[in-house]
């Protein structure tokens, strides 16, 4: 991409008018405003974080706004993320999100991509711009980009959430430290759930999202003080707010003392994905139609949903109610002698319960439930909610 | 007595509890009190050595414990400790 020097940016009068409540800022001025104009920042997905991020950014005149998602767009994506609308669903993300904003500002340039964020594509991608921030859901693609980042010198502007709780910090900002400082080593899977699995408050991303945006501004400005070297937490429960210091770790393996990782490596594997995948394997798994066989013949099984209380009562198919998180307590409601299905929503989490009852407790006669409740409900076209 | 604040996505491990008051005097002993008061939460803080897990940052103050004396590091009275875990969840 063509980069400009500062003096070649010009504002039109049109948008001198927009953006005349920030341009009167002492910190911001007519040279704030063209700083944003000219400056790159790619968003990573375009969700719960990503779509306060998109917004704001548009609004505030950042020049040109890549964004990354491959995703297409669900009705339960509406609790929170707030870029799109009713008539956006089945839309794919980053088409949708990018005639909300040029509908909200036409002086912007969007990039879309419409792909998989990968140890292939990222450095190519991330090259073009200046700022990154990440709004993605999971483990692998915190540190692919965390690592992108720090192989290409971009700042990243770090923020995520779960249930209540919020995180926010500036990494890899002037050789400040990284994700990796902060936090080593991922979480095995499954130890720590996921947003489809857990949950999370709508407005939690929203706030969160609009602090990462108002770093990736105040970098692009040079004003303030960036929340570099320091892990900003929010609990919105207890209305907790923190900051904790966060230092360079010699161990890093990217910035450390003896620098072990000069590339992009594989982010499942680091992760434990294929490793989980090949537990997974050894499962033994039930179709949602094989067990629609065996109920209408009348076998003798027994049928457990490892789902919360309050996924359970948003939808159920009358299984025995026995949450993931205190199945060690109830071990002896399992049934031994007759086989046992096990299904959860999607079928993640009743993989691990039967993981945790054959290694743990001994058990050999349950089946994993393909697909969980809502594979289920999908594949015998029941007229009962997904969520 | 110390306070170890426990997060949220921990507070199901603890009976709900958001705080637990010790009158241990260094971090190895506090974890120690909490997994023997709350069972449960064991797995999720400490390793099959029984060392605190990577992925929970323990902080006394503002600072991190790596940075300070690690698992030996000595609370006081007043000491707010912080068990803060890494959370990936945004888009989902």
């Amino acid at each position: 991409m063509e980069r400009k020097n500062l003096e070649e940016i010009e504002l039109t009068q049109k948008e001198l008018a927009k953006y005349s409540r920030h341009i009167i800022i002492p910190e911001v001025g007519l040279e704030g405003q063209k700083k944003l104009k000219n400056a790159r920042v790619l968003i990573i997905g375009a969700g719960g974080l990503g779509s306060p991020a998109l917004l704001y950014l548009a609004a505030a005149g950042v020049g040109t706004i890549g964004l990354i998602d491959f995703d297409v767009v669900d009705d339960s994506n509406l609790q929170r993320q707030v870029l799109f609308s009713m008539n956006d669903i089945g839309r794919l993300k980053v088409e949708a999100a990018r005639d909300r904003v040029l509908s909200l500002n036409p002086y912007i340039n969007v990039i879309t991509y419409n792909e998989k964020l990968s140890s292939q594509n990222a450095l190519e991608i991330f090259k073009d711009y200046d700022v990154v921030a990440d709004g993605t859901d999971n483990f692998p693609t915190r540190y692919l980009v965390n690592d992108a980042c720090v192989l290409l010198g971009i700042p990243n502007v770090y923020a995520s959430i779960y249930r209540f709780d919020g995180q926010a910090s500036v990494f890899n900002y002037k050789n400040g430290p990284n994700y990796r400082d902060l936090y080593p080593t991922p979480p095995p899977p499954g130890l720590v759930p996921s947003c489809a699995e857990g949950g999370v408050l709508g407005v939690l991303p929203g706030l969160m999202g609009c602090i990462q945006t108002n770093e990736v501004i105040k970098i692009i400005l040079g004003v303030g003080d960036v929340l570099s070297g320091r892990l900003f937490t929010f609990d919105a429960l207890g209305f907790t707010t923190r900051v904790f210091k966060v230092h360079k770790d010699p161990n890093n393996p990217l910035t450390g003392d003896n620098p072990t990782q000069t590339k992009l490596i594989d982010y499942d594997f680091f992760c434990g994905i294929p490793q989980l995948a090949e537990k997974k394997s050894q499962i033994k798994e039930i179709t949602p139609s094989e067990l629609q066989e065996w109920l209408d013949e009348k076998r003798d099984i027994q049928v457990i949903d490892v789902r919360e209380q309050d996924e359970y009562d948003l939808v159920n198919i009358g299984a025995k109610l026995i949450p993931l998180s205190s199945l060690e307590s109830h071990i002896d409601e399992i049934d031994r002698n007759r086989p046992v299905v096990v299904h959860c929503k999607a079928g993640g989490r009743s993989a691990r319960a039967i993981d945790l009852l054959t290694s743990q407790y001994g058990f050999d006669n349950l089946y994993n439930l393909k697909g969980g409740i809502i594979g289920y409900i999908g594949e015998l076209k029941l007229s009962l909610p997904v969520y | 007595m110390a306070t170890l604040i426990i997060p949220t996505p921990l507070r199901k491990y603890t009976d709900g509890e958001a705080n637990f008051v010790t009158n241990a005097t260094t971090i190895e002993e506090a974890v120690k009190a909490l997994t023997e008061t709350h069972p449960k939460i064991s797995n999720q803080i400490l390793d099959t050595n029984g060392k605190l897990r990577h992925f929970i940052k323990v902080f006394v103050g503002e600072e991190d414990i790596r940075f300070l004396n690690n698992e030996q590091t000595e609370i006081k009275e007043d000491t707010i400790v912080s068990l803060i875990p890494a959370i990936a969840g945004g888009v989902a």
